[in-house]
């Protein structure tokens, strides 16, 4: 793959004062905070799922070397962490190290499908000061939810909810990736989130991972996407997007937020092996500035990699600088270009303006989007696993007959 | 401002250029709140609140400097003088200092006058209009 980031102008000198937009443009001396994803395993098989998550990798950084990065952050000033997977709960050490980032002035966000959000964990947890607990779900009844993210996944996330609400803990989080299916759900959304006490997130469906497989199906439509833009212009100031919409910015009105892609500039991802890619979203060897196992650590990735270096000079090609909109979108969001294939310097593939869609249009027949090499889905069936109707689903590998594998197998006992 | 990424919810920029500086008592002794950390970077510094979880701006090193050493000093008027901010520019740091004390990034350094407590733990709704 070549030309990789959009037209930039070599080596920028960084303004001084104006805009903190521009500020940021140039990048910081460590992230605001950053994605950690602690392991690939996952008792999920979503079908969107970002990172391709399902088996645990032998490779993912141990206890100690967990602490190591702990210990970094904590040097570095990174005041939080966005930690995911995975399912990061299924880590052994996975309370150890919540309580070893809290004591090193590192506060934790952590996002789960709840599998282990029992009485007793949401009692530790509300009573855990600066942890900020996410529970995922992506449909307002179970019947939209398990549909995406499996049979089953809509009950133990609401258990856990009740939990954390009979707990008394504080700010909880319901985490949803607004898609086709759910898009008219918003208000139920708020209703059930609110119930629970708790405070509603939505965030965007990218095409990274498993999502770059269902992403035609299940992105919003462009009439969604309108509703979606006048919904958080309405209910915005109760709920947390994540900077994650700022592409709507371009029908209007500014979203609150830093309408800014900020990868590798102020956020990125450590994923469980401890590779350092630009964002979450972009779990591609393109994107990988360096791992933390590696001379210098994640100090050294974040300060001196050559990709973070390039995604620090502002754009200043490309079809969308010429847009009478580029101040308010940026370009929007540089993975869901990416993985559908369009060039970086050209616009969203859901471009409010409609530019996306023409650009996924007029893309040669030839075209294959790059796909990640970083795969961990589960190879075999996985109880409860999502069937979206007309959705490549992992082929089922069950035995012909029960005990197929048992010496007694076929064997007719009667 | 709230985040994929960043979620963290942000107070208004401190920038030594609005003027929304009734809250806030100057004459006071004002120090960085406790649970807050400040951390250096090109344009100035990040303040993050880690019992908020607000995180704000300040957007020019003389902040910096103000907010640091707001504590070395009798008020928060004394520490402008020994800053050596200019007689002109001081109304502008003193309503950054009051959008700072509105999200409790400062916070009165000893017993202070019912009214100045009040203000100091009052709502950040203003300081962060895109926080819910």
């Amino acid at each position: 793959m070549t030309a990789v980031l959009p037209s930039r102008t070599p080596a920028p000198e960084r303004p001084t004062g104006g805009r903190l937009i521009d500020q940021f443009e140039y990048g910081l001396d460590a992230p605001i905070c950053l994605t950690w994803e602690l392991t690939y395993a996952c008792n999920l098989a979503c079908v969107h799922c970002l990172s391709s998550s399902g088996r645990r990798d032998p490779r993912e950084l141990s206890t100690a070397e967990a602490e190591a990065v702990i210990d970094e952050l904590q040097r570095m000033q990174v005041f939080y962490v966005n930690v995911g997977g995975g399912e990061p709960t299924v880590r052994p050490d996975f309370w150890h190290l919540l309580d070893y980032a809290i004591g090193h002035d590192v506060g934790v966000k952590f996002s789960t499908n709840g599998v282990k959000l029992d009485r007793a964990r949401a009692e530790q947890l509300a009573r855990t000061d600066y942890v900020d607990v996410q529970i995922s779900l992506d449909g307002a009844t179970a019947e939209v939810n398990d549909a995406v993210r499996g049979a089953g996944s809509f009950a133990t996330a609401t258990r856990a909810l009740e939990n954390l609400a009979e707990a008394g803990m504080k700010d909880f989080k319901v985490s949803v990736v607004v898609t086709r299916e759910n898009a008219g759900q918003l208000d139920e959304f708020k209703a059930l989130t609110d119930r629970y006490g708790a405070q509603l997130r939505i965030t965007r469906l990218r095409p990274s991972g498993r999502g770059a497989d269902v992403w035609d199906q299940l992105h919003p439509t462009q009439a969604q996407q309108r509703e979606l833009y006048q919904w958080l212009l309405a209910n915005g100031d109760n709920v947390l997007t994540g900077d994650s919409f700022f592409h709507l910015s371009a029908f209007g009105e500014a979203l609150p937020g830093l309408n800014l892609c900020g990868a590798g500039r102020v956020v990125c991802l450590i994923d469980p092996v401890g590779d350092v890619y630009a964002c979450p979203f972009a779990i591609h060897e393109n994107f990988l500035a360096g791992n933390v196992r590696d001379e210098g650590g994640f100090q050294r990735v974040w300060q001196s990699s050559e990709l973070f270096a390039d995604l620090r000079s502002p754009q200043t090609g490309g079809a969308c600088t010429k847009c009478a909109h580029f101040d308010a979108c940026r370009g929007g969001c540089m993975a869901a270009k990416f993985f559908t294939g369009l060039p970086l310097d050209g616009p969203d593939p859901e471009c409010v303006q409609g530019y996306g869609e023409t650009a996924l249009a007029a893309r040669d027949a030839a075209t294959v989007t790059p796909k990640s090499h970083i795969d961990h889905s589960h190879k075999g069936p996985v109880r409860g696993q999502p069937t979206l109707l007309g959705m490549p689903s992992i082929p089922k590998a069950a035995p012909a007959r029960i005990c197929d594998e048992s010496p007694l197998a076929g064997l007719d006992l009667r | 401002m709230r985040g994929v990424l960043i979620d963290a919810p942000v107070a208004a920029p401190a920038e030594p250029m609005s003027d929304a500086g009734a809250a806030f008592d100057p004459a006071l002794p004002w120090r960085r709140a406790r649970s807050v950390a400040l951390r250096p970077e090109p344009f100035g510094a990040l303040v993050y609140h880690f019992g908020n979880r607000k995180l704000s701006f300040l957007k020019s090193k003389t902040l910096v400097t103000v907010v640091e050493t707001l504590a070395d000093h009798p008020s928060a008027e004394a520490t402008l003088v020994a800053c050596g901010v200019p007689e002109a520019q001081r109304p502008a740091y003193v309503s950054a200092l009051a959008d700072l004390a509105r999200s409790q990034m400062i916070e009165v350094r000893t017993s202070s006058p019912p009214t100045a407590r009040e203000l100091a733990a009052g709502p950040c709704d203003e300081a962060a209009p895109e926080d819910s």
